[in-house]
């Protein structure tokens, strides 16, 4: 018999303790943490996003000056027959002079002057590009010789970054390229309505070009290198990387070698991607005798790297494929081999397509390796749209972006955030594709 | 015969044989489906695999060898350098052999494409009599450039290269059509009813799967050997000790070059752990609030968005580093504080690495924080643990071994990355404790010592083969250390 004390309470049921908000307070805080946490991270890559589109956006318009282009006989054709490779002895210096005249004239046929801007300094805000592209066409279509046509030039990238808020006044005064008295010629020209900023489809086709123009450089070649090595290593790590899961999965008995695979994919997975780009250097252009920046040899390096990330997706598709599938098949007689291939795969198929995909997509993207083996490389020449093209030199999409950056024109940083636009647009297409699968063909056992 | 045609041809053959394999196999069981060992296209397959394997064994073979006999068979026209002793010497002799070869090649395709454009005339084929002068005048017209003047040594040897190219091409058009037609008339003779087609085929269907499951051990062998074996060069040329030890890295292509590594080692970690203190709080914390607090739909719009920073190539946060980290960095808090005003720094590069590995700590714990069993948390619960204390207390201690090894595997991609680096950190080597000072990391050298001109010989390239090489043995040692830990202290709930 004991006296049991009932303690008074000191404290309220309805108000919680000191002790007890304390904890509570903890207890928000804690949460606090973790939404602080994620909401860094997304304002982080939301700010990140937003700064490459604002630089990146005005990549894809080009100011130009549209005026008539007098294409007088004696300085394009000074023999007067019309044949080609009489006309081809003019070079690119001759078009210029046409191209010249024919602007400075077009100024004083409207009335356009800056006091104070010599001819020279006017004619200079035109791209140097366009006397080379004036010869093409001509070259192209002798007739033009003689007639006036209308043409749309660019004009350089000082008075092209004016209107796009990189140059202003004061800073064309302390630049040696640009000089106030030109931007005030073509805020005359925006005024006369001969200036424009049409959709410049030159960028996304158009080569590479010099650190003087970067008005006329293009992604051609790099969107060409980077669908050519695309394919190639579709190609190859598909098939490869499919063929080694079945094994792995479906036929490998539990022995040293099979473990030693099983370790080796594990551990290549995680080997950073510059090693790939040294073995590459070492193995196919040293010792095998492939020609460098070519798009084959990148691809067997991207190959390579990505063939364990795809056998892992491929290995975790086919082991979601339910063994009741297997036994019946094998109850009703089909080998081993039969399946596999008539009836795992099938299933697996969806699977195994989402995580090639996202494999390739991450191929795509990557530029480390692709500096060793030569594709930083300045390339002008397109590489031939055949099978042989695939050993002609060629950049890549995200390298274009990271020799671009490298050099000193700020308009070039322009050029580089919108190659980062095209480069996420072809991962925005490739990641719908995979999700758009994964939802379409996903199969609940 | 181009090789994509003999490709082409060799597939051609093959889909015949299959055709008339399964129609023959069909025949000798009259018709009848049912008497055959296997299914009509097991012939078929057969037929096909019999043509097509041992024609590609031998155009693969032939397009490995037929340029090693041919360089060895032009090698001996051309004037024998004298026998050498030292190494150095022997070194330089064969440098010299490769380029004369290289001469011979150049020319020998530019008297192709010359004469097969129709700009001159076939030379003789030992290359006597014909007028250097006016040889090289026609090359250059047809846009053939030639280092220096042609000899008649190198003449003659680009027209036996030619020749040998020409009769190399013949025979291996024969012998690979000869291989496929053997396989097809064997095939052919082999299909009859009894014949075991299936078991053929799938064994041989076996050997190519796993030759495709080798190919990671291939790549694994390649890389190894490639980096050893320059890296064991560049010790030749380079005192191990003065690399490993050394504390200057000045890489000079004139010779007298220092490679100390401690530098670079001292960069990289200090990005490392900058990028760690970034990514794991940041990381660790989202995979908290979204395994414990977040509701579904929250979790499911989130968890996606925060994996999009994994799908962004890491040319782009190296951009970000370069045009917008950097630059406000060093306005807003560098210039200030007075610590340099430099916007390529270590600070940059430290934080955009962590940023692009948030989601990699992130995804990692949130699947070790699920796998931790629910009767944990309602134990705690019932003892009358607020939610954080739990996790805290019951929860993280748990899933611990796994966010280690989480963590270790971050640390291993941080040090490995290179883009940003490249962009954001700057390339002075040097040691320094401040993190607004430019410094270089070894992905960084890498990529400085083999972009461009790269010459097998010198110390300067091979130095990046031993940078490589200590990457490697750095990352794997982090990811074995993080396999290891997880391994050795996963608690057993089941």
């Amino acid at each position: 018999m004991t006296d049991t004390a009932t303690p008074t309470p000191t404290e309220s049921l309805l108000r919680p303790s000191r002790l007890m908000s304390r904890r509570n307070a903890a207890e928000r805080r804690f949460r606090l943490y973790g939404i602080t946490a994620i909401a860094i991270s997304l304002l982080v890559l939301a700010i990140m996003l937003f700064t490459i589109l604002r630089d990146g956006v005005s990549a894809f318009r080009q100011t130009s000056v549209t005026f008539p282009v007098v294409l007088t006989a004696e300085a394009l054709d000074p023999s007067g027959s019309l044949d080609a490779a009489a006309m081809a002895k003019v070079t690119t210096i001759g078009y210029g002079k046409v191209i010249d005249s024919s602007f400075l004239a077009f100024l004083q046929a409207e009335g356009l002057a800056v006091d104070g801007l010599s001819d020279k300094d006017a004619r200079a805000i035109l791209s140097k590009e366009a006397a080379g592209q004036l010869r093409a066409q001509v070259l192209a279509e002798p007739a033009l010789v003689g007639q006036t046509i209308t043409m749309t030039i660019w004009t350089n990238a000082r008075i092209d970054g004016y209107f796009k808020g990189r140059v202003t006044m004061e800073s064309a005064e302390r630049d040696g390229n640009v000089s106030p008295e030109q931007l005030q010629l073509a805020d005359l020209l925006a005024e006369n309505g001969a200036l424009s900023r049409p959709f410049n489809w030159q960028f996304l086709t158009g080569p590479d070009a010099s650190d003087q123009r970067p008005e006329a450089a293009g992604l051609g070649i790099s969107i060409i290198g980077s669908i050519f090595m695309m394919i190639i290593v579709a190609l190859l790590c598909v098939p490869i990387g499919v063929a080694a899961s079945i094994y792995l999965e479906e036929f490998a008995p539990k022995n040293r070698w099979t473990d030693l695979i099983e370790v080796n994919i594990s551990n290549l997975a995680a080997v950073p991607s510059i090693v790939y780009g040294i073995l590459g250097l070492a193995v196919f252009i040293n010792f095998a005798g492939f020609p460098q920046s070519s798009s084959l040899v990148g691809a067997l390096v991207l190959t390579l790297m990505t063939l364990p990330t795809i056998i892992i997706a491929t290995r975790s598709a086919i082991r979601a494929v339910p063994p009741s599938i297997r036994d019946a098949a094998l109850g009703i007689g089909a080998s081993k081999m039969q399946t596999v291939f008539h009836h795992v795969l099938p299933l697996a198929m969806p699977g195994i397509l989402t995580g090639a995909i996202l494999g390739l997509a991450t191929a795509l993207g990557e530029t480390a390796p692709l500096l060793l083996i030569g594709m930083v490389a300045f390339v002008d020449n397109y590489p031939s749209l055949s099978a042989a093209g695939a050993l002609d030199p060629a950049t890549a999409l995200p390298v274009q972006v990271y020799g671009w950056a490298q050099r000193s024109d700020p308009a070039f940083i322009e050029r580089s955030s919108g190659a980062i636009i095209v480069l996420l647009i072809f991962l925005v297409i490739m990641n719908a594709a995979a999700i758009l699968l994964r939802r379409r063909f996903e199969r609940r056992w | 015969m181009s090789t994509v045609l003999l490709l082409g041809v060799v597939l051609v053959l093959a889909a015949m044989a299959f055709v008339l394999c399964r129609g023959r196999a069909l025949a000798s069981a009259g018709g009848d489906m049912r008497r055959l060992h296997s299914l009509p296209e097991a012939y078929g397959w057969h037929g096909a695999l019999m043509v097509a394997l041992p024609a590609l064994a031998v155009l693969v073979l032939w397009l490995i060898l037929q340029p090693v006999v041919i360089a060895r068979s032009v090698g001996a026209i051309l004037p024998v350098t004298t026998t050498t002793q030292t190494a150095d010497e022997a070194q330089s002799a064969q440098n010299a052999e490769e380029l004369a070869l290289m001469d011979v090649r150049r020319l020998a395709a530019g008297i192709d494409s010359a004469v097969s454009s129709g700009q001159m005339a076939e030379v003789a084929p030992d290359g006597a009599g014909a007028d250097m002068a006016a040889l090289q005048e026609a090359l250059a017209a047809s846009g053939v450039a030639l280092g220096g003047a042609i000899t008649p040594e190198t003449l003659a040897a680009a027209q036996k290269y030619r020749s040998l190219s020409a009769i190399g091409l013949t025979a291996r058009t024969v012998f690979t059509l000869i291989a496929a037609l053997a396989g097809l008339a064997a095939a052919i003779m082999l299909t009859q009813k009894d014949f075991r087609a299936r078991n053929r085929v799938e064994a041989v269907i076996k050997m190519l799967l796993i030759a495709a499951s080798s190919v990671a051990i291939l790549t694994t062998v390649g890389i190894i050997y490639s980096m050893l074996s320059e890296t064991l060069n560049f010790f030749r040329l380079y005192p191990v000790s003065d690399f490993f030890f050394g504390l200057t890295w000045s890489p000079n292509f004139r010779g007298n070059s220092e490679f100390g590594l401690i530098p670079l080692v001292w960069g990289t970690l200090y990005i490392t752990l900058i990028s760690m203190l970034v990514a794991v709080p940041l990381g660790l914390f989202s995979a908290i609030y979204l395994a414990e607090y977040a509701s579904p739909r929250t979790r499911n719009v989130i968890k996606p968005l925060i994996e999009v920073i994994a799908g962004i190539p890491t040319v782009v946060f190296g951009l970000f580093a370069l045009v917008t980290v950097g630059p406000f960095l060093r306005d807003w808090v560098a210039q200030p504080l007075g610590l340099g005003d430099s916007g390529s720094s270590v600070m940059t590069a430290g934080i955009v690495i962590g940023i692009l590995n948030i989601p990699f700590v992130s995804s990692l714990s949130d699947d070790i924080i699920n796998a931790v069993p629910q009767s944990l948390r309602d134990g705690s619960y019932g003892l009358g643990a607020t939610k954080s204390e739990t996790i805290r207390q019951v929860v993280l201690p748990a899933a611990l071994p796994g966010i280690v090894g989480a963590i270790l595997m971050a640390g291993s991609r941080a040090i490995g990355e290179t883009m940003i680096v490249s962009m954001g950190a700057g390339a002075a080597a040097k040691l320094d404790l401040n993190p607004f000072e430019a410094m270089t990391t070894m992905t960084v050298k890498i990529v400085g010592q083999l972009t461009g001109d790269t010459d097998f010989a010198s110390p300067e390239t091979l130095v990046a083969f031993a940078l490589g090489m200590t990457l490697f043995v750095i990352t794997l040692g982090l990811n074995v250390l993080a396999l290891y830990v997880v391994r050795k202290y996963r608690e057993q709930y089941e």
